[in-house]
């Protein structure tokens, strides 16, 4: 029961922040850039499975790696996305695969986050505490920076400082998500509250709190469903969000 | 005589490794409607981007002191992927409620506009919460870049009459962009044509004749004619 606790607690955390900031990067195809940052990870779930360390820490390490990537790709070449989305996917589930057990291949790919400790659950809900407070201290100028750089730059603001704390935010959530939905699905994890809020929300407000309650309402069920079915709960997490904006697009509010 | 409010000498700018703007140099007095003609890809919305300080350049770009400019973007693609209301858009920009609605106001707006979702405002309407935007902060230039697309006759004409009686209530300076010969004549009363490297500039009865409109556009001065009748 305790354990079930913890991972209810961690999950709503996770699902929470990543809803939250999701909202940031839906405009602007950032929401994308999740995917491969998800699997990029996969190395470095690997490397914590295998060695018995915490799987965000392992992710970490290569969530900056594909942070660096995609920061010299979009400022150094004129490459699309879905090309890096590519590479970066196969590379990264070709060399987890390397060195990978296929009996551990389920968590890395899906996450678990049934498992966790009281000791983990203090560092992601400090974590989550922590992102949400830089998301809030950013949100507003970052969402001029979306809508237009150029307006952003006449404000005065210094775009690459609001950047660097952007994509740190979301360096640590990609890490805490892998923990919980797995390389595979993190992309999801962000993106698909995000997506189901907007076809519900006439403003900002309503936008911001719809994704982070949805969020965290799929951590809660999907977690509850694991409960009583036994299936994984990161793909049951996921399906519960893709239900969610599936009844969306029903109330969706024309168009 | 007026004081020049800006001064521009020699200016370069490469984008790229791309040369955009070649050598101009003009000055735009106090009160003064400066039009940038050019076909595009002359170099137009770059070259109001360079003076309102968000790109790199060679040459000298003057400003009085302490002035305050507004710049008015050609079109924000995506506002639209994100719902807000038009009080939370302005509320983006450090200001007060008071001038928000001071501000709508003086463009059109009624205080029950606040609400509403700017994603679902036509061209028209959108065009004037840019300018309203751009005068946050009471500005004493207006950068404005026309969109090419998207606005009809009337919505076009209600714009320009209305940065007229903004101008005079403003004592604003402005500095356009446009494609529209009849906004010239009408609006103005200086103008730079402009195709990378600056062809005429002067006033607009003056310096604006088939021929330098011909060298401007080339073939395209045609289509103007035409579409004028």
């Amino acid at each position: 029961m305790e354990q079930f606790l913890l991972s209810l607690i961690a999950g709503i955390f996770i699902g929470g922040v990543a809803g939250y900031l999701g909202t940031l990067m839906l405009s602007k195809k950032m929401a994308l850039v999740a995917g491969p940052l998800g699997h990029l990870t996969l190395p470095g779930i690997a490397l914590a499975l295998l060695h018995g360390f915490d799987v965000s820490l392992g992710a970490f390490p290569f969530v900056i790696l594909g942070i660096i990537l995609i920061w010299l790709l979009e400022m150094k070449t004129k490459l699309p996305m879905e090309a890096l989305t590519a590479v970066v996917f196969a590379s990264g589930v070709a060399i987890a695969f390397l060195f990978l057990p296929i009996e551990q291949a389920e968590t890395a790919l899906v996450g678990d986050i049934t498992k966790v400790s009281l000791s983990e659950v203090l560092v992601t809900a400090i974590l989550c505490f922590l992102v949400f407070f830089i998301i809030k201290k950013i949100y507003p100028r970052m969402v001029l920076i979306n809508i237009s750089e150029d307006l952003a730059k006449i404000e005065k603001i210094n775009v690459k400082k609001y950047n660097f704390f952007y994509l740190g935010a979301i360096a640590i959530i990609v890490a805490l998500g892998v923990k919980m939905v797995g390389g595979l699905l993190t992309a999801a994890l962000i993106a698909i509250p995000v997506c189901a809020a907007r076809n519900l929300s006439k403003n900002l407000f309503q936008y911001i709190f719809l994704a982070t309650s949805f969020g965290a309402i799929s951590a809660f069920l999907g977690i509850l469903l694991f409960k009583f079915t036994g299936f994984p709960a990161g793909p049951l997490i996921i399906i519960i969000s893709a239900s969610i904006f599936l009844i969306s697009m029903i109330f969706k509010k024309g168009t | 005589m007026a004081e020049p409010i800006l001064k521009v000498k020699n200016l370069n700018v490469k984008l790229e490794n791309e040369e955009i703007i070649k050598d101009l140099s003009f000055e735009v007095k106090e009160g003064d409607v400066l039009t940038i003609l050019g076909p595009n890809g002359a170099g137009k919305t770059v070259l109001l981007k360079t003076l309102s300080g968000i790109l790199p350049y060679k040459g000298e770009i003057e400003w009085q002191r302490e002035v305050k400019i507004g710049y008015v973007p050609q079109r924000l693609p995506f506002i639209r992927k994100t719902p807000m209301s038009i009080e939370e858009f302005f509320e983006l920009k450090e200001t007060s409620k008071k001038e928000i609605e001071k501000t709508l106001n003086s463009v059109g707006f009624e205080e029950n506009f606040l609400n509403k979702n700017i994603g679902k405002l036509s061209s028209g309407q959108f065009q004037r919460i840019l300018i309203a935007w751009a005068l946050i902060g009471s500005p004493d230039v207006l950068l404005f870049d026309e969109p090419t697309t998207g606005i009809d006759i009337g919505g076009e004409e209600t714009i320009y009459t209305l940065l007229t009686k903004l101008k005079e209530k403003r004592n604003l300076t402005i500095l356009l962009v446009t494609h529209d010969l009849s906004v010239v004549f009408k609006f103005s009363n200086s103008v730079i044509c402009l195709n990378k490297c600056p062809i005429c500039q002067g006033i607009p009865k003056e310096v604006l004749s088939s021929e330098t409109l011909h060298k401007l556009y080339g073939e395209e001065v045609k289509f103007y004619e035409h579409h004028k009748h």
